[in-house]
Order: C-alpha cells, then structure tokens, then sequence
C-alpha cells in the first residue's frame, strides 16, 4: 500500500513543478503546512500557559474559585516578601551554578577520555548514557534508597572502613547542606551524559591536523588541552552550559523526589515552590507569580543561545 | 642542521596485512630538499609521519641528528612539520600561531616579537600578523604556516604536500618561493608530494615510493634517465615512457625520444600510425600505433612540431640506441642492454 503512495506521490510532484507560479505556490502552502503542527505545538503547550500563568499571577485565583479579580501587583508584593521564596531564589542559583561547575570540569573529563581508542569503549560509552536515558524518576528513587537515612549504602562502607561511629552517620538528605549538595551530585550525575555528549561531538569536530600540528610544535597534554583544544570546543562548551542552564533552572524532579524541598526549604528551588504553593497549595495566583521570576533568566539564556548559535554558523 | 636516517622502518596497520611502509633504508644528506614522491596511498605521508614521531614504528630505527628518535615525543625531536591543511590554529591570530612554539619551548616572552617578527619577514607576511587565519587566502595560511615552523629554527623540516590545497597559478610561484626559502634557510627538508613536476623541480634528490617500498633514490636527472624499473618510468613523465614488451624483455623510451626518422641518425626505427595529435603551446603529443615488429602497439611522441602530421598517416618514427631502456620481463626491473631484432 505505502509503495503506491510513494509512487503516486512521486509522480505527482513533476506536474506540479510543470508551472513556475504554480512551484512558488505550492512551496509557499507547504512551508506554512509544514510550519503548522510546530506553531500549534508551541501555543498550546507553551504560549498559552504562559498567557495565563501572566494572567493568573495578576489575580487571586485559587483552585476551585470562581470568577478572575484583578489585584495587580499584590502576589508578587506578598512572594518577595515570603522568607520561603528568598530562600528558594537563592537555592536554585545555588543548584544552577554549582551543578553546571560539576557538569562542565566533569564532561570535559570524560569526553577527552571517552575521544580516545581503547577496547570497551563503546560499552563504557553506553554506560555513560544510563543517567540520561533511563526515567529520572527510576535514578532519583535509586539515589533516595542510597542516601537514605537508615539504610544508605554509603553510610554503611564509611561504617565498615570506620570512617564514622555507629549511631552517628550522615544524613545525607536530613542535614541542610548535606542535603543541598546531595541534590547537586545527583542532579549533576543526571546531567552529565546529556553534556559529555554535546563536548564529544565538539572534540570530533577538531581536526587531527591540530593537535598533531600543537604536538610537533612542543606542546604537552596540558598546553595542547588549555590553549588549542579546549579554546577550540568554546562554542560547542557554551550550547552545553546554556542548555544545562535552561534544564536546572527550570527542574524540579530531582529536589521533589529526593527532598520535596526539605529540610525547612533547605533545598526548595523556585519551581518546586511554584509547584508547591500553586498546585499542591491550590494557591494558582501565587505559584503563577513566583513561576514569573524564572522568565528574565530564560529570557537572558535564551537569547544567548541564539547569539551563540549564530555565532558558530558565521565562523 | 640534522641528517635523517632510517633502517628496515616498516609500519604495519592491520595484523597480517600488506605494510603501508615496508622496510625502508633512508639516508639524507646534510642540508639537504629530499622528496617523497609516490601515488596516494604509497605510504609516503606514513613514512613521513613516523620521522615526525605522529605515527609509531612497528618495527625499524628512525635517527635524527645520530640520535635514535624511536622514543622520542614529536615534541623532543625539534622538528617542524607543515601539514597538508596547514593546521593553523582557528581561534589563534596569525602572530600568535607563529609564537605558540615559542612559547611551547618556554622561551622568555621578551624574545617572542623579534623572533616572530623575524618569521614574518622571511616570509613577507608582517602586514598580517593581526588577522586570524580564516581570514586569510590559501598562499597567505601556507606562509604562515611555514612561518610557524621556521620561527624555533628547528633542524628538520617536514612538508606534507603543502602545495597541494592551491590553485594550479599560485602553486607554481609557491614552489618557486619555497625553493628559494629553503636556498636561504639551508634546513634539511624532507618534501612529500605525488606530483611529479615538484619533486622533479623542487628536489636535490627523489625518493621514489610505491605500496610502502623505496623503488628507487637518486637525484632528478637520475630517476628520470635511469628508472631502477618500469614502475619508476611510468610515474616520472608526463607523457610517461613507451614501453613495450619484446620476448621476455620490457623496451622502454621516453615520448621526447620518439622523433621522426630524418631526425635521428642510425636509430631504430618505429614505423607508426597517428591516431591523434595534441597542440599543447610549446610542443605538440602524438598518438600513435606501431607497424610491423610491434604491430598495434600503442606509444606517444611528443615533439616541436607536428602541424604537418595527418591523422591515420603512417610515418617513418625511431629512436637512438642509447635513449633505449631495458627492463626485466618478469622482474621489471633494469637490466642490461642486448641485442634484438627490431624488424
């Protein structure tokens, strides 16, 4: 069936070219057609919530209210005010910076040693992939059961090497910084495939002539790493970094599994909050309003990228 | 100033199969422009880069300067190596391209700019030290990159086919400066290319490779008189040489030999037939098939003039005796000349 389609297809195109007003015609419908389903797409999952997240936030809409009262600026009067959000604005520049540090020293790492030949390269690459491709929801149960309280396993090897007493272990998602940096180390292990793979497309990318060309002129690993290769990846580094950017500042899965926020917003980001107040509070004015705060950011990234992008095309 | 050596150097790619550079014994001399000259895939550009130390023997020594280089890092073999896509660095201006080695080697900043200054005019691109390669033409990347290389003044020089990314105009005065750059400089130089016209115009002596092994070393006049085998005639000479097998023995002579009788005093004759003739300028090809002893044989003449030559006319050709080359039936290698019947 599919190959008389094909053939039907094929045969109609040359007809339809037969014409040069006809061909600008078409193309033009096809464009738009092609466009459409992405347009949609992008306004009814994206631009429209967004529309009334903008709305909502302006208001005091709660669950299940009826009717939209318009109170200005009062929500985000009363959120800047609320120690609760401090808190969580401060967390998740925290969580973005530190986690994009990680991600960035540790992918560089791994791309450089995964570039190079050696027997099982490719099943350590595969396995290099796991944090990415497997549901976060599966990784982030399995990081709670490692860091849990009574049961971890790394608790219980520093107990078994006698690094800390019995009775006296970390509590790894209990204790404020431990559980801040917790949420970083798991959050930055779930990132890293995604970054190690941007950077290892980027080191390919660097023909073999050049570092060849930097090693017969004199240059060791760590000249050749700092002044020619890594210089080289810069643009391909910043995709990496502002894609990082865009999906910690944004996530809350990894905080909502392993913490929900906790201890006493410890570890609370901007859209775990959001996500806390707004639909779980049923406060929809108030989660709208502090989802707000995340779009000068994003605005920032986003136009970044777009520079960046257009940058890399130019040169 | 160093000489280049190398003894039984085999590289072999894959276990069990055909080296790509098979027991080569090498000797530069002293100053020296050697070229590599071979087809693609001759294994010059391998042998090149395991003098470079980019390529690690499988078995063989390597000695630069009588120092046996087999462990050496590229870096502890102060060479210089021009590659093929010049390798500038993107991100690097042109000055700093030609002091990364400076700095490589840790010489003291101060030195850097008279060095690089130096480099620069030696090779007359000073006005474009600001600029970052891709904003510079092909002749002006091979400059740099030449520049590059001289600016540690190192003992050896490597060129990988540093010709072969220009156009066919700016390739003949490239050549023409690298002579006279390599005149001034007096570094031994080891040149590869497979173009012919360079290592016969470039070269003080040839190396002539074909699937990994040396056919034959020697200065141009002597490759191009005194092929060491057919392999050698046909590759240098453009028309390559007539050959033509007689029993068990391979006749060899080079087109500008070929020359009609009148010309040619107590030759050997070759009676032929024009099958085509080329008008290129300063001298004209003709095509054409032998009559009689080597009946339909095909062989090319290049000659002054051939504007009197009739397509499908058959005219009186020969060729002196000593312009005859012999080579092996089996072998094809060089052997002495004998006595035959031509007729």
């Amino acid at each position: 069936m599919s190959r008389g389609t094909l053939e039907k297809r094929a045969g109609l195109r040359p007809k339809q070219e037969a014409g040069p007003s006809g061909v600008v015609g078409t193309k033009r419908w096809l464009a738009s057609a092609m466009f459409l389903p992405a347009i949609l797409y992008i306004f009814a999952l994206i631009g429209l919530p967004f529309l009334l997240a903008c709305i909502y936030s302006l208001s005091d809409i709660k669950v299940g209210s009826v009717g939209y009262h318009f109170i200005g600026l009062a929500n985000f009067r009363s959120v800047l005010e609320s120690p609760s959000f401090r808190r969580s604005l401060g967390n998740s520049f925290i969580f973005t910076i530190s986690s994009q540090i990680l991600v960035l020293v540790g992918s560089t790492i791994l791309s450089l040693a995964l570039k190079e030949r050696f027997r099982g390269r490719g099943f350590v690459r595969f396995l290099m992939l796991l944090p990415w491709v497997a549901p976060i929801s599966l990784g982030a149960i399995g990081w709670k059961w490692i860091l849990d309280s009574l049961y971890s396993v790394i608790n219980w090897v520093l107990l078994a090497m006698h690094l800390v007493r019995p009775f006296d272990t970390p509590m790894w998602l209990g204790e404020p910084r431990l559980a801040m940096m917790s949420v970083i180390l798991v959050h930055t292990w779930r990132l890293l495939p995604f970054s190690t793979v941007i950077l290892l497309a980027g080191l390919t990318a660097i023909p073999k002539d050049i570092p060849e060309a930097a090693a017969v002129d004199g240059a060791g690993f760590w000249r050749t790493l700092f002044q020619i290769t890594i210089p080289m990846m810069l643009p391909i580094v910043n995709v990496a970094i502002l894609f990082g950017i865009i999906f910690t500042f944004t996530d809350m899965t990894v905080v909502y599994i392993l913490t929900r926020g906790g201890p006493y917003d410890s570890t609370q980001v901007l859209p775990s909050l959001a996500f806390f107040s707004g639909i779980l509070g049923g406060d929809l004015a108030e989660g709208a309003a502090i989802s707000m705060f995340l779009v000068p950011l994003l605005v920032i990234v986003a136009w970044a990228m777009l520079r960046s992008a257009h940058r890399a095309e130019v040169t | 100033m160093a000489i280049v050596e190398t003894r039984n150097l085999t590289k072999v790619f894959k276990e069990g199969q055909l080296g790509a550079v098979n027991d080569v014994n090498l000797k530069s001399n002293e100053g020296e422009f050697l070229v590599f000259l071979g087809p693609s895939g001759s294994g010059k550009t391998t042998l090149l880069r395991m003098i470079a130390g980019l390529e690690q023997p499988t078995s063989g020594e390597i000695w630069i300067g009588g120092v046996l280089a087999n462990a050496l890092s590229p870096r502890e073999r102060r060479i210089a190596m021009v590659f093929q896509s010049y390798a500038l660095y993107p991100h690097l201006s042109v000055y700093n391209n030609i002091a990364f080695p400076l700095k490589a080697q840790g010489l003291r900043k101060s030195e850097h700019r008279k060095k690089v200054e130096w480099a620069a005019s030696l090779l007359g691109i000073e006005h474009l030290v600001e600029r970052k390669p891709r904003e510079l033409s092909g002749g002006e990347r091979q400059r740099v990159a030449l520049a590059r290389a001289i600016v540690r003044e190192p003992t050896l020089f490597l060129l990988d086919e540093p010709l072969s990314n220009l156009d066919a105009k700016l390739r003949a005065s490239a050549r023409e400066e690298l002579e006279q750059f390599h005149r001034r400089i007096g570094t031994t130089t080891i040149y590869v290319t497979h173009d012919q016209v360079e290592a016969m115009a470039m070269g003080d002596r040839i190396l002539v490779l074909n699937q990994g092994g040396v056919r034959q070393i020697g200065t141009p006049k002597e490759v191009y008189d005194e092929p060491t085998d057919t392999f050698v005639a046909t590759f240098l000479g453009s028309p390559p040489m007539n050959l033509l097998e007689n029993d068990n023995l391979i006749v060899g002579f080079r087109p500008e030999h070929l020359l009609p009788a009148e010309l040619v005093s107590s030759g050997i004759p070759f009676p032929l037939r024009v099958i085509n003739k080329e008008y290129l300028g300063a001298e004209w090809i003709v095509y054409g098939s032998l009559t009689g002893r080597f009946e339909g044989k095909e062989v090319v003449s290049r000659l002054g003039s051939a504007a009197s030559y009739e397509v499908g006319a058959t005219y009186d050709f020969a060729v002196r005796e000593p312009d005859l080359k012999f080579f092996d039936g089996n072998t094809e290698k060089r052997t002495q000349a004998k006595a035959m019947a031509w007729q």
